[in-house]
Formats: C-alpha cells, structure tokens, sequence
C-alpha cells in the first residue's frame, strides 16, 4: 500500500500533462500568447545569428543559418538526427573551441557584439552563456562542491557560498531534496536530480543565457516534466535555448522554434540546414515549409 | 506430426562436451597452482629464513665491519653454539626510505606533469606522439642501464660528466629515471578515463583549461595516479642494478644524501649474499635484509590501495 500511495502523491505533486498530440490547446497556450501581440521591434536581441556555417574538419555539418533569439524566451531547436542543431547550440558559447578539427564561419551577434572576435574571452563567454548537457554530468564531488565551484573560479568570496549554493539550488526546485546531504556525493542523485543539479550549477554563475541540449533525453517523463516547469519558471530571469528531439516537449516549453534538417549539399554530403525558424505556434499549426510540416506530423524524421 | 523431443533427453555432443569441460578445467587449477606455488615459496622462504635473524638490535644498529679476525670469532662462537650478534641494518632501512623518498620526490611531480602534458595539451600532436614514444623507449631499458648512465654522467669525473662521485642522490637520480616513464604512463592513462563531459561541464561554467585541469580532471583521476605512483615507488624500493655502483657504501647511517657514501636494503642483500660462501653470518643477514624489504615493498603497495580505496570510496557514497 505504501509504495502505491507515495507514487500518486509525486505524480499529483508536480503535475504532469498527457502528451497527447499537438492539437491539444493547451500546450500551444503554453508561453505563447503575448509573443504574437509582441512587436518585432520590440525583442531585446540577444544572439543575432547571420550566415552560420559549422565545419567539422573541414565536412560542412551545417551552413546557411540566420536566425536571433531573444531575451528571456525560450527558443527550441528542433529536427531529426544530424541536422546540426547541437551544433549550432554549441556555437553559441564557444563550446566549438575546445573540439579540435571544429571550425566556425559566418557571424554571430551577442548582444550586438562579435563573439568569435579576436578580443572576445571564450572563458568569460561561457561565464555568460552556461549550458546544460545532454548526459546529467556532476563533478564526482560533493552537492556543494558541485554548485560552488562556478562562483569560486569566478571569484565569489567563500562566505558567501552558502547563500548562493542555497539560492541556486532553491531556483532549481531541488534544495529540499538535498538540503540535509549537501557533503554527499552527487553522484548519488538520481538521474533527473543530477540534471536539475547541473541546472543549478549552471544559475549558480548568474548567467545570461542558458543552452540546454536535450536535457531531458535521458530522464523519465516525471522527472521531465519538473524540468519543464522549471524551465518555464526560469526564463522570467534567463534566455533558454533548448535543443530537443521531443515536439511535443518543443511545443510545451517554446516561444520559438526553429526547424533543422539534413539534406544533400551540392557536393553530395549530408548537411544540415535551417528550414524553418517562427514562434511555435506558426511551426506547428501553419508551417509555411512542407518539410517542416512532413516532420510535425510524423510523415518524416 | 510428432511430439517434440523431451528437454531431458541429451543433445548430441553432450559427452564430448562435458570431457572438454573437465580438462578445461583441470588444466585452469593446474595453471594456478604453477603460479601461486613459486610465489608461496619465495615469501615462505624468506619468511623462514629471514625470521630468525630479526631483532631489536638488528633492525637498529649500524653494520659492523667484518675482519677476517671477526669472521673466525663468529665462527668459533658458531660452533660453541653462540650466535654473534653486535651487527644491524639500520642504515641500510634509512638508505632505502631516503633514496626511494628523494627519488618519488623527483619522479611523481615530473611524470604527473607528463601525463597530464601528454593527454591534456599535446593530444595527438607530433611533438606528443614523439614523446609517448620515448616514454615507452624509457620503460624498457633495463634497470641495471639506467645505474650505468647515472654512474656515467652524475658519478665519475670524465668528459661532460658532473663528477659528484658516490652518493644517495646518485642512487635517487637512478631511481627517478626508472619511475618516471612508469608515473608518466600511468598519469596519461588515468586522465584518459576522465569522461569529455566533465570538461565541458566545467568550461561550460567559464573555468580555463588550467582551473579545469586541477580542480575537476586531476581530482577526478587522483585516485588512479596515486596508487599508480605508490606501485611505481613500491618497484624502485627493491631495485639492486642501479644503486649497487652509484651510491657507494656506509657502515653507519648517512642521511645526508648529497655527499657521503650510502648504503641500501638492496645493495646489502647483494653484498651479503656474494660473500656468504666463507662465513654464514652474511647469509643470514642477506635473508633477514630480504624480508625487512619485503614488508616496506609491501607496505607501500598496501597504502597504494588504501588510497585508491578511499578515493573511490568518496566518489561512490
């Protein structure tokens, strides 16, 4: 009886939707409404992406991309395998830097200034632009650790630590989970507390942008669903930008979307394309692109 | 349609097959007994023989030195069943514990470097590929070449060498020699198991390579590289060929291990075992000396997996 009885409290504690198709309205409500009354003119830009093209010693793995996100939305990237879109999330702090053989052309606006120009930081751009990963990957150190080290490299005195690692984890919608064991390993955590771990970690440093790819990819539809709330609590003060290969996820969480997809170049590789990139309700109720609407509906990917 | 077969009934093969598997495995058990034997033995030898000769005066005074006067006195007293004694190896254990000490002092913090050099900053980079080469190069050359070149450029006054002549720190340069390429392998395969994520996770939250490298790579590898250091340092305590002609000889303990003669549990092992043929004694000596080894080797390698324990352990709880 016990078990039974815990388990519908978790479920009914956080609320979890049916995902049961894009018709339904309510996850087209989702987020969206004041983005149509909202002016173009209006978006605070915060990337403004022009003629984006990945190289990946020296095969294109995606060109031709032209897209801005704005602050505090959340923007998806959506499409099949391939397709380039972690790609160009990478792009978007200079994770490229650290792969070698990875060659980025092409623009890309932060706030109006270049980020891959030669004066720019790439340390003090991922300070800026923090990303959560795929995988859940905590440091094999403890909870606190985990959360601190951010602020420590960049400075944070250690008596205020405390505040900041409970702040941070409070945004998280994880301290009353990990309140009493702070000195435990993170490992310990189960997979969707590792991730919202990571995700404090992440608001820890007080970032400007947060990437996230495909952050629920390896969690349950609980823990995902958490992560979605959380998402939706946390662009009030961050720019999400989130890749994912879950629509109905994209259609959840996003104002905006843009649609990749992989398609023979002239030379004959495989290459990944921006098809599409509109408010999330335009994607997936009136996409203008037929490929966009083969893959929303299922016919393709 | 007939009904299947029983699932008792036997498929063909099956005798066959159980035979197989009988002399599999009784050839198995004879494997393991062919390696476990000569390894019992040689403890149990040196346990045996090496046992009556530890003693409080043994493991703390100096080493006497034997006239050929001492030698018939001992063996007189042999005879009128009396056991001379008066004869220690104190500082042969200190030569041992210093020269090994200063050598991992040299050895670990340059091999670790190595490592993370090698794995971290040069990749797949020629310079790297050429030193990984070396490294390997410097893994097989044999102990007893390594004494030969410290002897030739540290020890003796010819040509470009230093001419510091005999002493500890000769033996500790031979030493470090020996560990480095053994503590710069195991570094590199250590940071290699490091998972790409955990990187990417701390640049992601603006750390530099360096801050990334000592405060999440290194710490996570730390484990590994310290119970692969403390094998290398457990490997070095017993080498013979590389002291016996750098560090000399001393009677009494020296610690100083930049001048002076020294004296370790190896080479005096050596010593007494190649004068045993004439006078007893120093056969006994030889033995007691190899067991007093034995139990440091050991215990290093001990506190090598203590470590590595206790690291796995704080990651895993």
């Amino acid at each position: 009886m016990q078990p039974t009885a815990s388990q519908t409290d978790i479920v009914e504690s956080v609320s979890i939707d049916t995902p049961s198709g894009v018709e339904n309205g309510i996850h087209l409500e989702v987020g969206n409404p004041e983005i149509f009354q909202r002016d173009d003119a209006a978006r605070e830009l915060v990337f403004d992406i022009e003629k984006l093209k990945i190289l990946y010693s020296g095969v294109v793995a995606v060109a031709d991309v032209d897209l801005d996100i704005a602050a505090r939305e959340v923007t998806a990237f959506i499409g099949p395998s391939g397709c380039g879109k972690t790609t160009v999330l990478r792009s978007l702090n200079r994770m490229h830097d650290t792969t070698p053989g990875a060659v980025v052309h092409g623009k890309i606006l932060y706030h109006g200034e270049d980020l891959y120009g030669s004066r720019i930081d790439a340390a003090e751009v991922r300070r800026r632009i923090g990303m959560v990963f795929q995988k859940p990957n905590p440091f094999p150190k403890s909870i606190f650790d985990n959360v601190a080290y951010g602020p420590k490299i960049n400075g944070k005195k250690r008596k205020d630590l405390d505040d900041l690692v409970e702040h941070a984890l409070t945004r998280a919608a994880l301290w009353d989970e990990v309140k009493d064991k702070l000195k435990r390993s993170a490992l310990a955590l189960s997979g969707g507390q590792q991730q919202r771990l990571c995700i404090a970690r992440a608001i820890a440093v007080e970032p400007d942008v947060i990437l996230m790819d495909e952050p629920c990819s390896a969690l349950d539809p609980i823990a995902t669903a958490r992560i979605e709330d959380l998402m939706a609590e946390l662009k009030r003060e961050f720019t999400i930008v989130i890749v994912t290969h879950n629509m109905q996820q994209a259609s959840r969480v996003a104002d905006r979307t843009a649609f990749f997809t992989a398609e023979l170049n002239d030379a004959g590789k495989r290459q990944g394309i921006l098809v599409e990139y509109d408010s999330t309700n335009k994607i997936f109720t009136q996409p203008s692109d037929p490929r966009t609407e083969g893959y929303i509906t299922g016919r393709f990917g | 349609m007939t009904a299947p077969a029983s699932l008792l009934a036997p498929r063909p093969g099956t005798r066959a097959r159980h035979a197989r598997n009988r002399i599999a495995t009784l050839s198995i058990w004879v494997a393991l007994i062919l390696v476990v034997v000569p390894l019992v033995a040689v403890i149990g030898a040196v346990i045996v023989k090496g046992a009556s000769s530890i003693s409080g005066s043994f493991l703390t005074q100096d080493i006497n030195k034997i006239t050929n006067g001492q030698k018939l006195a001992a063996a007189f007293a042999k005879v009128a069943g009396k056991q001379s004694t008066q004869d220690g190896i104190k500082p042969a254990i200190i030569g041992t514990l210093l020269i090994t000490g200063l050598a991992t002092l040299l050895a670990v913090p340059l091999g670790v470097l190595g490592g993370v050099y090698l794995n971290e900053y040069g990749g797949r980079s020629r310079f790297a590929r050429l030193l990984r080469f070396l490294t390997e190069v410097m893994t097989g050359v044999p102990s007893i070449v390594m004494g030969l070149f410290v002897f030739s450029i540290v020890v003796v006054k010819t040509g470009f060498s230093l001419g510091w002549n005999v002493s500890g720190l000769a033996g500790s340069l031979a030493l470090a020699c020996l560990m480095l390429p053994v503590v710069i392998r195991a570094t590199e395969e250590m940071l290699k198991l490091v998972p790409q994520e955990l990187r990417e996770a701390s640049y992601a939250l603006g750390a530099r390579k360096s801050k990334t490298i000592v405060s999440v790579v290194l710490p996570a590898a730390a484990g590994g590289i310290v119970s692969g250091a403390l094998l290398a340092v457990a490997r070095a305590s017993g080498e013979t060929a590389p002291l016996v002609f750098v560090i000399g000889i001393t009677r009494t303990t020296n610690t100083n291990l930049f001048s002076g003669g020294n004296v370790a549990l190896s080479t005096e092992i050596f010593r007494n075992a190649l004068s045993y043929g004439s006078y007893a004694t120093a056969r006994n000596r030889a033995w007691g000396e190899a067991l007093v080894l034995i139990v440091i080797a050991l215990s290093f390698t001990l506190l090598a997996r203590l470590v590595t324990a206790l690291f796995v352990r704080r990651r895993a709880a």
